[in-house]
């Protein structure tokens, strides 16, 4: 419970203005918590009074963290391809497993894997626990779901990492709850604790604080990553490491929910996670022709457009282009934003870019306060010339 | 069929904004909601037992003003709402949450499917779908944007994937957690907003759902919030100055840069 201690609150309101649940406010003078509270610890953290307690209570699930050990990573495999964010959790991985000082392990499942546990060693992988069978063809949450749970009882490592992908977000919860093990969604940061504990940070409330997550007591600490957010290290084809070919035997792939086909649809075109330089739009494009001056930019600049989730909600723009909290992330070199107000749940899906350019109407526009360029103009009058100067300048 | 729909009240986050000036959260005019994600999971259920026949109840687990959000429920067509409430739930992460809702769901005698919001807007971790439909046991499905057919004890349904999408069979009993596409939830009827008014939301504690009070709220949580604290502030900031056409010449000088690599 949130506890107030009335001797040392001063009644200065900065634990009303910073609850986003409404669940505090102060009374004669003195904070009084509402039944709202969700014990979040944000109103903790800024009291400067030291007024306010979270009492933690004891643990009631607790396991003995020295008999878990080694960093795994879950790496994502459909369609013929590793998922790319499988080599960027390597890459923090191996950070991880270096500051625990334990070997670090990915899990590849699938069918007709050929030799790609290679590249996840070539990445930084220690050892490759692969298990290939025409039973795994397609994604299904309960095959894969057990085919990881079973793994990791058996093996015990202390940190299960995997990508905040369609496909992660979808099995990993249930593999995390039938261990009876913590999980931590969507991390953008990952570290090591001095008491040795994964530190895992995120962000909260659509991005407008951040929060880091610690599971003291429970083992494997699992999370899942946003993908574009950690960096994958270069690949070493020299590097030496251990694939273990499991027996399909040995494992429950049973599933109630049958797959019956599996469609592509996102053209090839939308290769926006990967793109280097992104042009977005966003209401000030008054229409879903708006697009059209927006498509030119980004092939002039050979990259993609991506939108804000009102234009997409709008039906300007289909979903795949949709860059945010609820759509994708992406850390391009150039991102440009074009009539795009700032919401915050924009923000967290392009703020890691290098370079961000903004360009709206409304001078207070929250856009700008993010923007390492700001241009205050109608975009149909600053998009048309930025279009004539960049052909120009090529020629 | 008996459906039952999870809902959550969460603060309106599209109006939660960073006072750049601060870096303090503003508050201002934000009030409590259904989470969007979950009018889209009632709108399905009461969709699909009109269409395939059944009963609807709209469950929550909240602070008892998420009563009014559950008399919404009923508005848009709900037969029964279920609010489950106790202190001692507060502080509950995604773990104990779905320890919660399954002690609910099985308190209530269970159901033919469960429906989800694919996650709730102020943790954005879509996790209490999934770990509820494990905690129970059910065929699971997660991010439905159709669903296409329900015969025979199987519902025929597309699953959304980064690179398009599942065609899925799934038996009932199931849960599935639906995306936006789903469905356009609808606005409440007079009729439904009458039938709100009246209707006795079932509330139900710690006791009444036969919880080990260890499992649940912060003590029952395996993860734990070690501290929060505000974004960084991104480097520097320029705003570009003087007519158009100059400050697109600047900007094209200060990009050269980025261009050439």
């Amino acid at each position: 419970m949130l506890e107030i201690d009335p001797q040392l609150c001063t009644g200065c309101g900065v634990c009303e203005d910073n609850c986003a649940f409404g669940a505090i406010s102060v009374v004669n003078g003195l904070a009084q918590v509402k039944e709202q509270c969700t014990l979040c610890g944000n109103c903790v953290d800024n009291c400067e009074a030291g007024a306010l307690l979270i009492e933690q209570g004891e643990a009631a699930v607790k396991v003995n963290p020295a008999d878990y050990a080694g960093v795994w990573i879950y790496a994502e495999f459909r369609h013929g391809e590793i998922a790319p964010v499988a080599f960027e959790l390597l890459g923090i991985g191996r950070r991880l497993a270096a500051a625990r000082g334990v070997q670090l392990a990915a899990v590849l499942m699938g069918y007709d894997l050929q030799d790609k546990a290679q590249e996840l060693i070539w990445h930084g992988a220690d050892e490759v626990f692969q298990l290939d069978d025409p039973g795994l063809k397609d994604f299904t949450d309960e095959a894969y779901g057990n085919v990881l749970a079973h793994l990791i009882k058996e093996h015990k490592p202390e940190i299960v990492l995997a990508g905040a992908t369609a496909i992660g977000r979808s099995f990993i919860p249930q593999v995390a709850t039938s261990m009876g093990a913590g999980l931590t969604a969507d991390c953008t940061d990952l570290a090591i604790g001095e008491d040795g504990n994964l530190l895992q940070t995120r962000p909260a409330f659509g991005g407008n604080i951040m929060a880091t997550i610690v599971c003291p007591d429970t083992r494997p600490q699992m999370a899942t990553v946003r993908p574009m957010v950690m960096t994958a290290l270069p690949p070493d084809k020299g590097r030496q490491g251990v694939v273990h070919k499991l027996d399909a035997g040995a494992f429950n792939l049973a599933a109630r929910v049958k797959v019956l086909a599996s469609v592509i649809t996102a053209p090839d075109k939308v290769k926006l996670a990967e793109a280097e330089i992104v042009v977005a739009g966003g209401r000030g494009l008054e229409s879903a022709k708006g697009f059209a001056l927006l498509n030119e930019l980004a092939d002039l600049l050979g990259g993609s457009v991506a939108a804000s989730r009102a234009v997409v909600d709008a039906g300007w723009i289909d979903y795949p282009y949709q860059v945010g909290q609820t759509g994708k992330t992406v850390a391009p070199k150039l991102y440009i934003c074009c009539g795009i107000s700032g919401a915050i749940q924009h923000l967290v899906g392009m703020q890691s870019s290098e370079v961000i350019v903004a360009i709206n109407k409304d001078p207070a526009a929250p856009i700008f306060a993010i923007a390492t360029y700001g241009i205050v103009g109608d975009l149909f009058e600053v998009l048309p010339r930025l279009i004539t100067e960049l052909k120009n300048r090529t020629l | 069929m008996k459906i039952i729909v999870c809902l959550k009240q969460v603060p309106d986050a599209k109006n939660v904004r960073l006072d750049p000036k601060t870096n303090t959260m503003s508050r201002e005019g934000v009030k409590s909601i259904m989470n969007p994600f979950d009018e889209h999971a009632l709108e399905e259920a009461v969709r699909l037992a009109a269409e395939y026949g059944g009963s609807v109840t709209a469950l929550s687990m909240g602070p008892p003003q998420a009563g009014e959000m559950l008399r919404g429920a009923v508005a848009c067509g709900a037969d029964a709402a279920v609010l489950v409430s106790d202190r001692a739930f507060a502080g509950a992460d995604t773990w104990a949450t779905t320890y919660t809702l399954a002690r609910a769901v099985i308190t209530l005698g269970g159901a033919d499917l469960i429906i989800c919001g694919k996650q709730a807007i102020d943790g954005d971790t879509a996790q209490v779908g999934p770990g509820l439909a494990g905690r129970l046991d059910l065929a699971y499905a997660s991010c439905i944007k159709k669903v296409q057919e329900v015969k025979d004890g199987v519902i025929i349904a597309q699953r959304m994937m980064d690179d398009g999408y599942d065609e899925l069979e799934i038996p009932l009993p199931a849960l599935f957690t639906v995306v936006k596409e789903i469905n356009e939830p609808r606005i409440a009827s007079l009729k439904g907003k009458m039938k709100a008014k009246k209707v006795e939301i079932k509330v139900l504690d710690a006791a009444g759902i036969g919880a080990d009070p260890k499992l649940l709220g912060l003590a029952g949580s395996p993860t734990k919030v070690d501290k929060v604290f505000a974004p960084e502030a991104r480097g520097e900031r320029t705003m570009l100055t003087g007519t158009v056409a100059g400050q697109v010449t600047q900007l094209v000088e200060k990009l050269e840069a980025v261009l050439n690599a």
